[in-house]
């Protein structure tokens, strides 16, 4: 019981202050599993939607125009010029650790760039691919 | 002599301190941290100084077509920043009229700043757009304005 409560103390605070990509992950999976069933992430599926050339605005017509097309590198806004850092966990381990942040971006560069929301699977393929790609 | 010492040290101070005024405008102390993670994600988080109250009042209240883009925030938070940025905002008669919609570009205070830039440098890919002071005011981050700190050496002074 002690060691129980001990442990719950430990483990409890870590999910509300931070992720792991892979739990990120798998939660979006689960919310398209519920639609698809069977559905499981796909790396592969996420690079093709990071590179894809969606062009509803003609500044920003795919995820790399600011990215770019290695997410490994650092990227920089294609308006204001600010620098972002890399979306690949392997060169920024602040990726996909904050699910409110990813939400929030999601939410926001799936409308301005995509032209749409973004879809649970479609967001569970591209957190495989930032977490894979090396 | 101590006496006039003591009667000269603030008066230098104050001398030496009053150019540099102009070119330091550290965000404050009180900053909420969304201003950084909310405005600072796209652009640099932008001294509140550099704008009037009704200005920011204007842009904040229609975030939602901000410069071409869809920068709205959850109302709680956007209130929060509506409220700092006011707060802070800079006097709109050293300021100077910024255009419809506002820009801190636009001011007569920045124009007046940045009239001897020739508007090659403007659109060189270094620079990209004249929200970027970052470009060529390397510490920007950090509220130093200086134009002993311009990245871009030939417009260095």
């Amino acid at each position: 019981m002690n060691f129980r409560l001990a442990l719950a103390l430990l483990v409890l605070p870590l999910p509300a202050l931070a992720e792991t990509p892979q739990q990120i992950r798998a939660a979006y999976a689960s919310e398209a599993a519920a639609t698809q069933p069977g559905f499981s992430a796909a790396a592969q599926r996420g690079e093709r939607l990071f590179r894809q050339q969606f062009t509803v605005t003609a500044k920003m017509p795919s995820c790399t125009s600011c990215h770019t097309a290695n997410p490994l590198q650092a990227g920089e806004h294609v308006v204001t010029g600010k620098a972002i850092r890399p979306l690949a966990v392997a060169a920024n381990g602040e990726r996909f650790t904050d699910p409110a942040k990813v939400e929030k971006w999601f939410g926001r560069n799936c409308k301005e760039v995509v032209g749409r929301a973004c879809t649970p699977a479609e967001k569970a393929d591209f957190v495989a691919y930032m977490s894979e790609v090396r | 002599m101590k006496a006039v010492f003591s009667l000269l040290t603030p008066l230098a101070s104050l001398l030496l301190a009053l150019p540099a005024q102009a070119d330091r405008l550290p965000l404050p102390a009180d900053t909420p941290p969304a201003y950084r993670a909310e405005c600072g994600s796209c652009h640099l988080a932008y001294p509140p100084a550099l704008l009037g109250a009704n200005d920011w009042r204007q842009l904040m209240g229609k975030l939602d077509s901000h410069f071409g883009s869809d920068a709205a925030v959850n109302p709680e938070i956007g209130q929060k920043l509506t409220a700092f940025l006011v707060a802070n905002a800079g006097n709109p008669n050293r300021t100077g009229a910024a255009g419809n919609p506002p820009r801190i570009s636009q001011t007569t205070h920045f124009l007046k700043e940045h009239r001897k830039i020739p508007a090659r440098f403007w659109s060189d890919p270094r620079v990209r757009s004249a929200a970027n002071c970052e470009a060529c005011h390397t510490n920007a981050a950090n509220g130093r304005f200086s134009e002993h700190d311009i990245a871009i050496a030939e417009l260095r002074r």
